[in-house]
């Protein structure tokens, strides 16, 4: 019994590492941008969200709806005025970008909000839980592990039914051709980044409400991330789920044998997927 | 043949600071030297064989542990465990190789950093080493060796200062050894051969390069040095943890930026990056966060408008470069 429970709670927290990865994955997949200042625009997020909520006395939920549009429309000034003018053959710049992006915003937030571990304050909600079967699984989790669902849901159909999403594919596959037929890749590329900060908003969101957080605690959620993108293969949302419930799973178990093994369980399963399957496990794009 | 000149006028001097200098200068510099050190071996990793790794940390906190574990465990001399510290290095970067190489451009980063991040997880499982709170390198093991006595000797001052000292020599001769090795490796069959792969992969194969063959070496040579450089630096530090061997921030950050502002693929480039590396930290040194927020920035900037960094702009506005990489071509035989 007490595996079941281990597998439902990895499960669980794959939920969370599936929203962490989720924007990752998009702009990932869309332009082979490798975003090193994701974890930060989480953790900034959250910051954001606490800041609404203290300012306004508002629910952080509802709060986290007001940080959506200011994330968006950062996601694209950042993609507009800064990452379109490093993006190309070599992989350097954008990495080396988003690396300093990534000090700068670590070190801002660490100035401005002093190195103190904050929490969302959500209410009697945080302590609630539903008992389903032979497991009691908490609310919070939960709702986590549905947001994110929900999301890959959203971006799927984004992504396969809408106009936006074949601009989307299309820049994805051949951006050359994609210009023929009258798509500006730099506009397309804005708006993915915008969308991946609004799904890194509803992760900063279950981030703050899970545990406590601080402004050094970015690089650490990207590194789950990432494992999480690759072990579902480039340009696979589905994929990028998978991947967020594997390095869960592994973590979980990990820490039942021992609480010290639980992020080393979850990288040994990163190396032992890229062994076995170099691409992932369900790639889409070639890289 | 003046630049050369220069070059030794330079490093005279900084081989007499530890006699003439204030033993916090020496300290500092120390520092300096061993992130030129690291420096030159990503700038050869990522600026010349393309492998943009951000988990050099590993081999640092991989060699600093195996000096620990040979003076400790062993009861070896510390400057014998540092050299044992970068062939284990060297041995361990063997699977690395074989797991990283299988990943490409910037999977091949995020594959380095988990490896680094594992290696820093194993190591604070070693309960004989401290586990995940570390140790301290027992005094008498550094303090006690012959060489320090004859510094003491010459030079006379306390057993620590003779400690800075021994450290500080040995960081400006890997220095300058690293140095010699990358100009005379970069300018042989093998380096050209590497540069041409940078520059155009298909065109290399084409004339014979095996470019895996060529990135396996310089993987594994730098993981010799970088596990050296750390068993060097943590010598001198003299208390090793896993946070602190395997510090993200302090040997693979920092030394991507001294790369990135001085220019990468340049050879002279990460010793101009540790200067303004230098300089910032000095003034800057009383602001703390605000010093790391400017590097990010200037970091950024050198991308956007200077991709070469200070050096490679300086060659490409002045044409003059002391320092070049390739051969002059042959006269061209004129007809008689």
């Amino acid at each position: 019994m007490i595996w079941l429970d281990t597998l439902v709670q990895g499960l669980l927290l794959g939920g969370l590492y599936a929203l962490f990865a989720a924007g990752l994955s998009l702009v990932f997949g869309i332009m082979r941008l490798v975003n090193l200042a994701h974890g930060d625009l989480i953790v900034l997020g959250a910051y954001l969200i606490l800041g609404i909520g203290t300012a306004t006395g508002l629910n952080p939920f509802l709060a986290a709806l007001l940080a959506l549009p200011v994330m968006f429309a950062l996601g694209m000034a950042l993609q507009a005025g800064l990452l379109n003018r490093v993006l190309g053959e070599d992989i350097l710049p954008p990495l080396l970008v988003t690396f300093g992006l990534s000090v700068v915003i670590q070190n801002g937030l660490l100035t401005a909000f002093s190195a103190d571990s904050r929490k969302l304050p959500l209410g009697p909600v945080e302590a609630a839980s539903v008992p389903l079967g032979p497991v009691t699984i908490g609310t919070m989790p939960l709702l986590t592990f549905g947001s994110a669902i929900l999301v890959i849901l959203a971006l799927n159909w984004l992504f396969y039914r809408t106009a936006l999403g074949r601009a989307f594919r299309a820049t994805s596959d051949d951006p050359v051709t994609a210009q023929l037929m009258g798509i500006r890749p730099q506009r397309i590329f804005a708006v993915a980044t915008g969308i991946a900060l609004v799904v890194a908003t509803i992760a900063a969101l279950y981030l703050g409400a899970r545990a406590n957080f601080d402004p050094s605690i970015g690089p650490a959620r990207l590194l789950y991330a990432f494992e999480a993108v690759i072990i579902g293969g480039l340009g696979s949302l589905w994929g990028t789920l998978a991947g967020g419930l594997v390095i869960g799973v592994a973590q979980a178990f990990g820490a039942a044998l021992n609480p010290e093994w639980q992020i080393l369980a979850g990288h040994i399963a990163f190396v032992l997927v890229l062994l076995l399957r170099p691409r992932g496990l369900f790639p889409r794009a070639l890289d | 043949m003046r630049i050369f000149l220069i070059f030794l006028a330079f490093a005279l001097a900084l081989a007499l600071v530890p006699i003439l200098g204030s033993r916090a200068l020496v300290q500092d510099l120390f520092t300096v030297l061993c992130l030129l050190v690291l420096a030159l071996n990503w700038n050869l990793l990522a600026g010349f064989a393309g492998l943009v790794s951000v988990g050099q940390q590993a081999f640092v906190g991989i060699g600093a542990y195996a000096m620990f574990a040979c003076v400790i465990l062993l009861g070896l001399n510390p400057i014998l465990g540092m050299l044992v510290g970068g062939l284990v290095a060297m041995a361990l970067s063997v699977p690395v190789a074989f797991f990283a190489f299988r990943l490409h451009g910037a999977y091949f980063a995020i594959g380095t950093w988990a490896v680094a991040d594992i290696a820093r997880l194993s190591f604070s499982q070693w309960k004989a080493l401290g586990g995940g709170t570390g140790t301290a390198l027992p005094k008498e093991a550094v303090q006690e060796m012959a060489v320090i006595q004859i510094l003491r000797d010459l030079f006379g001052g306390s057993k620590a200062a003779a400690v800075d000292m021994l450290t500080y020599w040995l960081a400006l001769a890997l220095v300058l050894a690293v140095l010699a090795a990358s100009w005379i490796f970069l300018r042989s069959r093998l380096g050209l051969g590497l540069q041409a792969v940078r520059d155009n992969p298909v065109a290399a194969r084409a004339v014979g390069v095996d470019p895996t063959r060529l990135k396996a070496l310089v993987f594994l040579l730098t993981a010799f040095v970088t596990g050296i450089c750390g068993g060097l630096l943590f010598i001198q530090i003299g208390r090793i943890s896993p946070d602190a061997a395997f510090s993200l921030l302090d040997w693979t950050a920092f030394v991507i930026f001294i790369v990135v502002i001085g220019g990468i693929g340049t050879l002279p480039g990460p010793i101009i990056g540790v200067l303004v590396f230098y300089g910032l930290e000095r003034a800057l040194a009383d602001y703390g966060t605000l010093y790391l927020i400017l590097l990010g920035l200037i970091g950024i900037a050198i991308m956007l408008f200077a991709r070469r960094g200070l050096w490679g702009s300086f060659i490409q506005r002045t044409g003059f470069d002391p320092l070049p990489l390739g051969h002059r071509a042959p006269a061209r035989a004129t007809p008689e």
